[in-house]
């Protein structure tokens, strides 16, 4: 029924059988917009979030999935700044994965602020002083240019591009994206770093705060170099894991073992720069500040030492060691363990950055408070995950987002 | 915020972000428009016909 809107030289499933698969991602995406509605109408009641807990699950998500969106910038910037042209054939689904991710850090805000009538207070009533305040304004511009990168796509669609009009916009979109994708890879730098930053300033929690070179903490630094490194993984992940739904090439091999070198080796020197990070902030900062690195691990079933390994051994050591040694990266299981391991590791980063920094006790009287979310805090985390699920599937069902597809999967 | 909006003051960090602001939404903006126009003078012209490939 839906033929005429499908690509050329490819094959989908029914309508019957994807209707149904929508369906039932649908369904859990109800549920997140019904936790979501109570929060907007009862308010942030619904959570669990305490004064402990003033940043929570939503804020962990948001910090997640901006790292994970990373491989759109970076991969845009390897193609079109460094001329990485092998990348035109997963660019695509790149710009996809970071539009998904980045709308869904702006919904999750857009629940967590509270009032999101207010909203566009941070742009109007601009505190300059906080570094939240930059990330707003990044995360916001960076959001317009994933959406001028990901219409050409749009354009594309069979019908769509039998419109005159579409047919040049999309072409000069594609002849001016090396513009777009220079401004996209500005604004990632800015605040993906300031969103290390904002830990890494806060002199009264020790856990968090770093020294660093001027008006910027190391950590600034260390998360732009952690998105970009584990970002391209997210993206070689969800690839891998619609080749598998699909059951169907959709990269080349050459083009997956190129961008998985590349995250190999930027998260090799990542993991290198953390730990030396963490070293002289376990050495010197804490204990300048009168802590022993002993005092921010807890025998609690969140905090333990167990988290820093995870984060810097297996979720950093392990899949860069996998990722730059060749027989690693084409090894299909090591290399897939690889990503996955990869994507845990930042997303553990991100989990100690925003809540282990509160939970960690630094006054005489303070305790270490635990954190559990509500249905609501889980639903609507969920919410952008269901999004997701429905925009790949829509988009892979009717846009060219694999160019390579159909000569990988060639039609009888 | 503007210049001459009441909580303006003529400080390095008010420069510094609300410039940034600005200059990137006006890339944003000029690409955008300059992509629209193009394709508006090009249809116009009677161009963009047939599936080719970009």
């Amino acid at each position: 029924m839906d033929s005429a809107l499908i690509p050329k030289g490819v094959r989908r499933c029914s309508l019957g059988k994807f209707t149904l698969f929508l369906s039932i991602v649908g369904a859990v995406l109800l549920w997140g917009v019904y936790a979501m509605f109570l929060c907007w109408i009862k308010g942030l009641n619904q959570t669990n979030m305490n004064d402990y807990y003033g940043f929570a699950l939503w804020i962990w998500a948001d910090l997640a999935v901006i790292a994970l969106g990373g491989g759109a910038f970076f991969t845009g910037f390897l193609k079109y700044i460094v001329g990485k042209d092998e990348l035109k054939n997963i660019i695509n689904y790149a710009v996809l994965i970071g539009f998904i991710c980045y709308s869904s850090a702006l919904l999750i805000l857009a629940i967590d602020i509270g009032q999101p009538l207010r909203g566009w207070f941070i742009f109007w009533h601009a505190n300059v002083h906080s570094m939240l305040t930059e990330v707003a304004f990044c995360l916001s511009c960076y959001f317009a240019v994933l959406s001028i990168e990901y219409v050409p796509l749009v354009l594309e669609n069979r019908q769509l591009d039998k419109v005159p009009f579409f047919h040049n916009l999309a072409h000069n979109m594609h002849g001016v994206m090396a513009v777009f994708a220079a401004t996209g890879a500005f604004l990632s730098f800015f605040h993906q770093g300031s969103l290390g930053g904002v830990a890494g300033v806060l002199f009264g929690r020790p856990f968090g705060f770093r020294e660093g070179i001027f008006v910027w903490p190391w950590s600034f630094f260390l998360f732009t170099w952690s998105a970009a490194a584990c970002g391209p993984c997210f993206t070689l992940l969800v690839t891998k894991i619609l080749e598998k739904s699909t059951g169907k090439k959709l990269v080349a091999d050459n083009v997956v073992e190129l961008l998985a070198k590349i995250s190999g080796w930027m998260l090799l020197t990542y993991i290198i720069a953390k730990i030396a990070d963490t070293w002289y902030w376990a050495t010197v900062t804490a204990p300048g500040m009168g802590h022993t690195l002993m005092d921010f691990y807890s025998n609690n079933p969140v905090y333990g030492i167990w988290i820093l390994v995870l984060e810097i051994v297996i979720g950093g050591v392990v899949p860069a060691l996998i990722l730059v040694t060749k027989t690693g990266r084409k090894n299909p299981i090591l290399r897939m363990t690889a990503f996955i391991l990869a994507v845990i590791g930042v997303s553990v980063n991100r989990w100690v950055m925003v809540l282990q920094v509160m939970a960690v006790p630094v006054m005489p009287f303070d305790i270490w408070a635990m954190y559990y979310p509500s249905w609501q805090e889980v639903a609507t985390t969920i919410l952008p995950v269901a999004y997701g699920v429905i925009l790949v599937a829509l988009s892979y069902r009717y846009l060219p987002v694999f160019p390579q597809e159909p000569k990988l999967n060639p039609v009888d | 915020m503007f210049p001459g909006f009441f909580e303006w003051v003529w400080d390095a960090g008010h420069m510094l972000f609300m410039g940034a602001l600005w200059y990137a939404l006006a890339v944003i903006g000029l690409g955008l428009t300059y992509c629209v126009i193009k394709a508006a003078v090009e249809t116009g012209k009677g161009g963009g016909h047939g599936e080719e490939h970009h």
